[in-house]
């Protein structure tokens, strides 16, 4: 009788535990609720990851750049792959020979600058790997202009704080019109050797797929920071204003805006 | 006291308690996040990067159409199955949906990767402290010398997988070779491998200590080496709780609630 008894109450905690673990389907979902209590907690956590990746990374420290030999296949375009905007269409139609990358804000002299000006600078040549934030990596040979030459060139007021990139791609139509990408990074990030306006990919001109004429590279980030299509940089010490706010197009959307991780 | 010579033992002490429940958790909430974030690339390969336009994969799943309908395969090794239905593609409401996982595997239900990503770094933060509190309180305390094995342990250990699978669960003061072994596995080795892949996938931890690289083989071999662990630990939680089961779950879980234990007498090891 006694083993009776016990096997009953093993078996009903058994039932217990089980129940309590297998059809769960949608008991969380209110942490995809942004705005939310329980997503407002685990945003929490965000500040944390952040003043510890900044920390690691406040030097220069440099992300891994590998042999030739590690470029085994074609950059994997991801993202927009072919804007069908007009103006970056007509560009497309002229081998983006009337392209001007505008740079403004927070600088001494805001200023235009060609394709031709800006592979006339002084570049540099970098094999890197590109992790997107879906899991995959591909790695791939980049040649650009590293930002910094391009912000000493119009003079980066000392309060400024972030560096934004306005591109010619448009992602959605909103209610005010189209929703086009946009990046932001800090001027740390900003600064950093490896973080260049590229404008070539494994020793060819920079597809349209890749993000022609010009796509940042910042290569301790994930991809979603590398905006393609670079049509204007604007030096700011605040990222209200620009979208929606949080510092990029993945950012309004619940992304991670120091996106190391 | 004593209940056919049994009596109640102080066992496990705060730390220990605190900790195990906090792991509890944060394991349960970082496997679902983990899924949902698997989901956004439903295949593991080894390597620095993702084969592309060569073959690197050690597992895909996906689902496929298969003329007007729909199908999934999941390929591990090169071995392709059918998994139409619970991987690949999954009953959703009742249609076939191309999805990785049921709703009931992520978090959240649906495909949702931000907020995947958002849950898991909150909860591998508990988990990291949880392992710090842990390792330090039993540091302190002497339990963590108790995960270790002496000379006696390592010759009964055998014996001691025997009497487990023959399902003969002693109630000791102490524990057996096999509870050590394992659990010492899992804090010295499984949860420490567990960060340390899941930061070597980050580009950032990579530029700060690129040696984790060189050590798992590549950000890709890192990223199905966390997979493969989580099975791991899935494993030893299917099991653990099995043992907790047949072992008596009131007195185990007393035992992890309130520290009290009712041992065996200790003639009997």
């Amino acid at each position: 009788m006694t083993r009776l008894l016990l096997s009953r109450r093993r078996f009903l905690t058994g039932a217990a535990v089980s129940a309590s673990t297998v059809p769960l389907a949608g008991c969380f979902d209110s942490l995809g609720q942004r705005g939310g209590t329980a997503r407002g907690v685990m945003e929490s956590a965000q500040w944390l990851t952040y003043r510890v990746q900044r920390w690691m990374l406040g030097s220069d420290s440099l992300a891994q750049e590998y042999a030739e030999s590690e470029i085994r296949q074609p950059q994997r375009p991801n993202g927009t792959t072919n804007p069908q905007d007009a103006d970056y269409r007509r560009l497309v139609a002229e081998d983006f020979s009337g392209y001007r990358l505008s740079v403004s804000g927070m600088v001494a002299q805001p200023g235009t600058f060609s394709l031709d000006e800006i592979r006339a600078m002084p570049g540099r040549t970098q094999i890197t790997r590109h992790d997107c934030v879906e899991g995959w990596s591909c790695i791939a040979k980049w040649t650009g202009v590293p930002l910094a030459s391009v912000l000493d060139a119009v003079g980066v007021a000392p309060a400024a704080r972030f560096v934004v990139f306005d591109c010619y791609d448009t992602m959605e139509n909103g209610f005010t019109g189209p929703v086009k990408y946009y990046e932001s990074i800090d001027m740390e990030d900003a600064r950093h050797p490896q973080t260049i306006l590229a404008y070539g990919c494994n020793d060819q001109p920079l597809s349209v797929a890749n993000g022609a004429p010009l796509r940042v590279r910042v290569e301790r980030q994930l991809g979603y920071k590398m905006a393609k299509y670079v049509r204007a940089i604007t030096v700011t010490d605040t990222l209200a204003g620009f979208g929606e706010g949080g510092g990029g197009y993945w950012e309004d959307r619940g992304y991670e805006w120091f996106a190391g991780i | 006291m004593a209940r056919n010579g049994t009596e109640l033992v102080y066992r496990q002490r705060l730390p220990t308690r605190v900790t195990h429940w906090a792991w509890a958790v944060c394991l349960f909430f970082l496997l679902l996040s983990g899924l949902q974030i698997f989901m956004a690339r439903p295949d593991l390969y080894i390597g620095q990067q993702s084969g592309f336009a060569f073959d690197n994969a050690v597992l895909s799943i996906g689902a496929f159409m298969d003329g007007a309908t729909m199908k999934a395969r999941t390929v591990l090794f090169g071995h392709s199955f059918d998994t139409t239905g619970w991987l690949g593609a999954v009953w959703e409401d009742g249609d076939l949906q191309p999805k990785t996982f049921p709703s009931w595997l992520t978090i959240p239900g649906y495909r949702d990767l931000a907020t995947g990503r958002v849950v898991h770094f909150f909860f591998a933060w508990g988990l990291v402290f949880a392992l710090a509190l842990w390792l330090v309180a039993s540091l302190a305390n002497g339990h963590a010398r108790e995960l270790v094995l002496s000379r006696g342990d390592w010759r009964g250990l055998p014996r001691d997988v025997l009497d487990h699978l023959r399902l003969r669960l002693s109630h000791g003061r102490r524990y057996r070779s096999l509870q050590k072994l394992s659990y010492a596995l899992i804090l010295f080795l499984v949860l420490p491998l567990m960060i340390l892949t899941g930061l070597t996938m980050s580009p950032g931890f990579n530029a700060f200590m690129p040696w984790t690289l060189d050590l798992f083989g590549g950000r890709q071999t890192a990223r199905t080496l966390h997979f493969l662990l989580m099975l791991v630990l899935v494993g030893f939680t299917a099991v653990h709780l099995a043992m907790v089961l047949l072992a008596g779950p009131f007195n185990e879980l007393r035992s992890m609630i309130t520290g009290w234990y009712r041992a065996d007498p200790e003639s009997e090891r």
